[in-house]
């Protein structure tokens, strides 16, 4: 609670010093102010312009969060279990990886045109790679002994990986999942500043286009707004999943 | 050679009713070797025993002499460098289903609760969900567990752990237990109460049990015969019978003078400089 407070403080001192700051001190054009964001802000949520764009935004996310994360849990469980293969397209992963993959956006543009689908396709590069190569480590983590204690109990393939890969790489997998969430909005809103006449990005580009100060910064909020609603249902899922996680946190820590 | 290891095979007591039980493992002239870097390394050479269906064998030597090396070629997780190892039989070749292995840690499940970690091997022999929570209620039982099935591993104690653990080896049912120092970090007390248990389960259940232990007390208290090894490169230097008995009481043997000159002359063949 305690905690609570003080950030509530520290929050009222940045907006009450930004507030006052702002017409004296520095030039409303620039940095505008607390209170005409908020105005702006409202009026955007008022016309319905803020939930049109920021649905698109939504769901170019959440449908790249989705098949990159898919393909990132499936491509780095098949590696993971198959050293020989994982050597074998090693280099091909490892130049893709360490290309910046906003780099992409224009020619995910020349494919597949400005609409909704060359977002949902950045968005989902950027998280298959962050998810996969989790996912792979966690798989590579598995212990060997608790694998071979499972084949002595008759264990295939199958159960091995559904009842230790899986779970044990989970964690892992979470980790992945909680690091894409802002990545994931990368793929959306820099798709959608380069080329879109929807999505917060756009929104964002519009309101700078016509210097619009207080319109920039109230895209930048809504975009924060979606970053944390994400996060926590990662966060949600993630506990949902991981019940033994939440009595491992609670038990009490001794060396 | 000196006199105590004549005094021990002059002692040739039967070894129960076992001894004339089928065997189930056999060693012949087994050596096992590790490539370390590029260069091979003996781990053991020249095995040779058969053990026989029931026994509680225990088997004590110096670290790295190659006591767990040979109960994974029983569990065919290691192929022998030459030599073969037989189960009823028939070469092991590949993962030995008979065989269950527990070693000094538990590797439970920490994603699921008790209940959930002894049904692993049920679910994947694929018993159907009813006979598979009596099955659980009865093992819990069985380990003195119960009240504990909604816990995860990581609320347990050490011999809780070890009770799941146990209570998860014995669900399948496998013919040979392989122990690896399952007891090896536990406190005394809970040390001699496992021994307890699982020496009367061994009985009642009749299950041939490998047993490797530093413990030269613990060797004696559980065995049927304890297997002496030699520092590396390993092979068996003594096959000791340890005639106390079906019906040993682990605790009372401590005042069992017949306990004590056992471990006495154990003593005397892993430490034979000591009257030098």
């Amino acid at each position: 609670m305690n905690i609570f407070l003080g950030r509530l403080a520290i929050f009222a001192a940045i907006f009450l010093s930004w507030q006052f700051a702002s017409g004296p001190l520095v030039d409303p054009f620039f940095v505008s102010s607390p209170l005409e964001i908020g105005r702006r802000f409202i009026e955007l949520v008022a016309s319905g312009r803020l939930f049109a764009h920021g649905w698109i935004t939504v769901v170019e996310t959440l449908v790249g969060f989705f098949f990159g994360a898919l393909a990132g849990i499936t491509v780095g469980l098949i590696l993971g279990r198959n050293a020989l293969l994982a050597k074998l397209l090693d280099p091909i992963l490892t130049s893709i990886y360490s290309l910046p993959k906003v780099a992409l956006a224009p020619l995910f543009i020349m494919w597949f045109g400005i609409g909704i689908e060359m977002k949902i396709i950045l968005t989902a590069t950027i998280v298959f790679f962050l998810v996969f190569l989790n996912t792979y480590s966690g798989v590579r983590a598995v212990e060997r002994e608790q694998l071979e204690i499972l084949r002595l109990m008759g264990a295939k393939e199958h159960h091995l990986i559904t009842k230790v890969v899986l779970p044990s790489a989970i964690q892992w997998v979470f980790t992945g999942l909680k690091l894409s969430v802002p990545y994931a909005l990368i793929g959306a809103i820099v798709g959608e500043i380069m080329a879109a006449n929807r999505g917060l990005g756009y929104l964002l580009q519009d309101a700078a286009g016509q210097l619009d100060t207080a319109g920039v910064f109230a895209a930048l909020i809504a975009i924060i707004t979606l970053a944390l609603l994400l996060q926590a249902a990662v966060r949600a899922l993630e506990t949902y999943l991981m019940p033994w996680k939440k009595e491992q946190d609670e038990r009490e820590m001794s060396v | 050679m000196n006199s105590p290891h004549i005094a021990i095979q002059s002692r040739s007591s039967p070894i129960s009713a076992t001894a004339t039980a089928p065997t189930v493992v056999s060693f012949r002239d087994v050596s096992k070797s590790f490539t370390v870097k590029g260069v091979a390394k003996q781990a053991s050479h020249s095995i040779n025993v058969d053990i026989q269906q029931g026994q509680l064998v225990t088997i004590i030597g110096p670290s790295g002499c190659g006591k767990s090396t040979l109960l994974n070629m029983v569990a065919g997780l290691f192929c022998p460098t030459t030599g073969e190892v037989l189960y009823r039989g028939e070469a092991v070749h590949g993962v030995n289903g008979r065989t269950g292995y527990m070693t000094q840690s538990d590797h439970l499940l920490p994603w699921r609760d008790v209940a959930g970690n002894i049904a692993v091997p049920l679910e994947i022999q694929g018993v159907p969900k009813a006979k598979r929570e009596a099955r659980i209620r009865e093992l819990l039982t069985l380990v003195g567990l119960d009240g504990h099935e909604k816990a995860y591993p990581s609320q347990l104690s050490g011999g809780m752990r070890k009770r799941a653990a146990l209570a998860r080896l014995l669900a399948y049912d496998p013919e040979t237990l392989l122990m690896d120092e399952p007891f090896a970090a536990l406190d005394a007390q809970l040390r001699i109460r496992m021994q307890t248990e699982l020496f009367k389960l061994s009985r009642q259940l009749k299950k041939t049990v490998l047993f490797v232990t530093h413990d030269l007390d613990e060797a004696v208290a559980l065995g049927d015969r304890c297997l002496v090894f030699s520092g590396r490169p390993g092979t068996i230097v003594r096959d000791v019978p340890i005639p106390l008995g079906d019906d040993r009481n682990i605790i009372q043997l401590r005042k069992n003078p017949r306990y004590h000159q056992l471990c006495g002359d154990l003593w005397e063949i892993i430490t034979p400089d000591h009257d030098a």
